[in-house]
């Protein structure tokens, strides 16, 4: 059992950041960092969390694998991706609330996918992204084919994922893969910033917005009018619709609890 | 009286029968299953009701048998008990009967949602018949109400591997009639409850028998029934009701008769 746990938490009001804390290694993958990670995405699912920041401790983001642990992993690696990887990616995904990766350095492989899953992306001036899988002969995984190609388009997803090309924060930004560059000094406190302010918003209505655009690629119109319809119902049902309203008609700002 | 373990509501002629053994997932025990047979049975014979929805709540429909009981049972109780009568019971019951499915849907909770008329699902439902797992099979249709619906390659995969199938892969084999965000699913079953309360009850009754019989027996014996019944449905007030409100250009009224 080590002293330090891999991947710490902190709570700030209704702000929960999760700090990925392998830094000798740049924060790269293990069983035992998959399964802190997994604990600290079950406790942002606690009702008084109402946003996640996901950063890096030390100079990396996330390294991904981590290739001194591969032969943990390499043997029936589809039953470790399930096992593993998997859980966490859909676990960020169906979180009813903002994740925002604050991406401090480089992130490679499996780290870039998980900085992918993320709702936004605030990368640091020093920030990097790597495809990785490519270089040792593997695909994309954890979602990597996924996110990149919804975020990037066919086109330029396949070009960069194959090239294995170094990407700065600047063309990440310039290409869509990040929201916004900010200077390294800066990163944590701007990645705060945008987590508390999304804090104060309706989290309901965030967290059905989010599932709302992780249908849109896929569904029709009609299947998106449909599905539209049925949350519109149930958001029309939270307290912070009828606070949303009440501080409109009462010309005041609206204090949203996030139920 | 929430200690009960079935709940009933009523809204209009819609009744609305709630599974209410929340800590066992509702778990199917002989207790459950002789309430909700009771229940089905009651709101059948009551003129005001139209539709009846079955559910569970939003984490489980019915996570399965009673597994205590069904250690407990005999190979002969199990081939000759009451439990087999309540089964057959559900399948009589003449008005339509939608399964409002959010959560686990397994086993005998998978077998109770498809001896009900359709199912309308939230996205968060699972399917599966997982008893191969305890060592026995599916032992109240699971085996024969899947296969039909389904089809027997993915019908094999779930009942031999125990794997179960997502609300989505549900819809697209042809289990589940709907599939509804997850906030929405108990509101979806109650409209389409609402939408079958409004037809002629006669035309119900009958079109859900006529349906049954394409389900469960030959072409040429369902399309002879189908004939009978809609000659029977045609001779019904609902009937000339319906079709002179077409004619005339507005709402029909059906009375039931």
């Amino acid at each position: 059992m080590s002293l330090v746990a891999e991947v710490e938490t902190r709570r700030d009001g209704a702000v929960l950041q999760i700090t990925l804390n392998r830094p000798e290694v740049f924060n790269a993958f293990n069983a035992a960092l998959h399964a802190a990670l997994a604990v600290a995405l079950k406790e942002a699912r606690d009702d008084e969390i109402r946003a996640v920041v996901i950063t890096g401790a030390g100079r990396g983001f996330c390294a991904g694998q981590d290739l001194t642990e591969f032969s943990e992993v390499a043997d029936d690696i589809r039953a470790r991706l399930e096992s593993t990887y998997h859980p966490n990616i859909r676990a960020i995904r169906t979180l009813e609330k903002p994740v925002i990766a604050a991406i401090n350095g480089a992130a490679a492989g499996a780290g870039l996918s998980l900085a992918c899953a993320c709702d936004i992306r605030i990368a640091s001036d020093a920030a990097s992204f790597v495809p990785g899988f490519i270089g040792i002969g593997l695909v994309p995984d954890s979602g990597g084919s996924y996110f990149v190609h919804r975020l990037l388009g066919t086109a330029r997803a396949f070009e960069w994922m194959t090239s294995n090309r170094k990407l700065s924060a600047a063309e990440g930004h310039l290409w869509g893969l990040v929201n916004e560059v900010v200077e390294a000094e800066r990163l944590l406190e701007r990645a705060t910033e945008v987590a508390t302010l999304y804090a104060s918003l309706p989290t309901r209505g965030i967290g059905m917005t989010k599932r709302l655009f992780d249908h849109a690629d896929t569904a029709t119109l009609e299947e998106q009018l449909a599905l539209e319809a049925q949350l519109q119902q149930a958001a029309t049902q939270t307290a912070d619709f009828r606070e949303g309203v009440n501080a409109f008609l009462e010309k005041r700002p609206p204090r949203f609890s996030g139920a | 009286m929430t200690d009960d373990v079935v709940l009933v509501e009523r809204d209009g002629a819609v009744a609305v029968v709630t599974l209410n053994r929340p800590k066992q997932l509702n778990a199917l025990s002989d207790e459950v299953m002789e309430a909700l047979v009771s229940r089905l049975v009651e709101l059948d014979a009551d003129n005001e009701i139209r539709c009846i929805v079955v559910a569970g709540n939003e984490r489980a429909f019915a996570a399965g048998a009673d597994i205590a009981m069904l250690a407990q049972t005999t190979p002969v109780e199990a081939a000759t008990s009451a439990r087999l009568a309540r089964w057959d019971a559900i399948r009589k019951i003449g008005k339509p009967v939608v399964a409002a499915v959010s959560g686990y849907c397994l086993g005998g909770g998978c077998e109770l949602a498809m001896v009900c008329d359709l199912i309308v699902a939230s996205e968060t439902a699972q399917f599966g018949q997982p008893e191969i797992n305890l060592g026995v099979i599916p032992g109240a249709g699971g085996t024969q109400r899947l296969t039909r619906a389904v089809g027997k390659a993915v019908a094999m995969d779930v009942i031999l591997s125990g794997r179960f199938l997502t609300a989505r892969e549900a819809l697209d084999a042809g289990l589940v009639a709907r599939v509804v965000a997850k906030e929405a699913w108990f509101d979806e079953a109650r409209r389409v409850a609402r939408a079958i309360g409004e037809k002629s009850p006669v035309a119900v009754r009958l079109a859900k028998a006529a349906v049954n019989r394409a389900h469960e027996e030959s072409l040429q014996l369902g399309v002879e029934y189908e004939r009978q019944a809609f000659a029977l449905a045609l001779a019904s007030e609902d009937a000339r009701e319906g079709l002179a409100a077409f004619l005339e250009k507005r709402k029909p009224d059906f009375r039931g008769r």
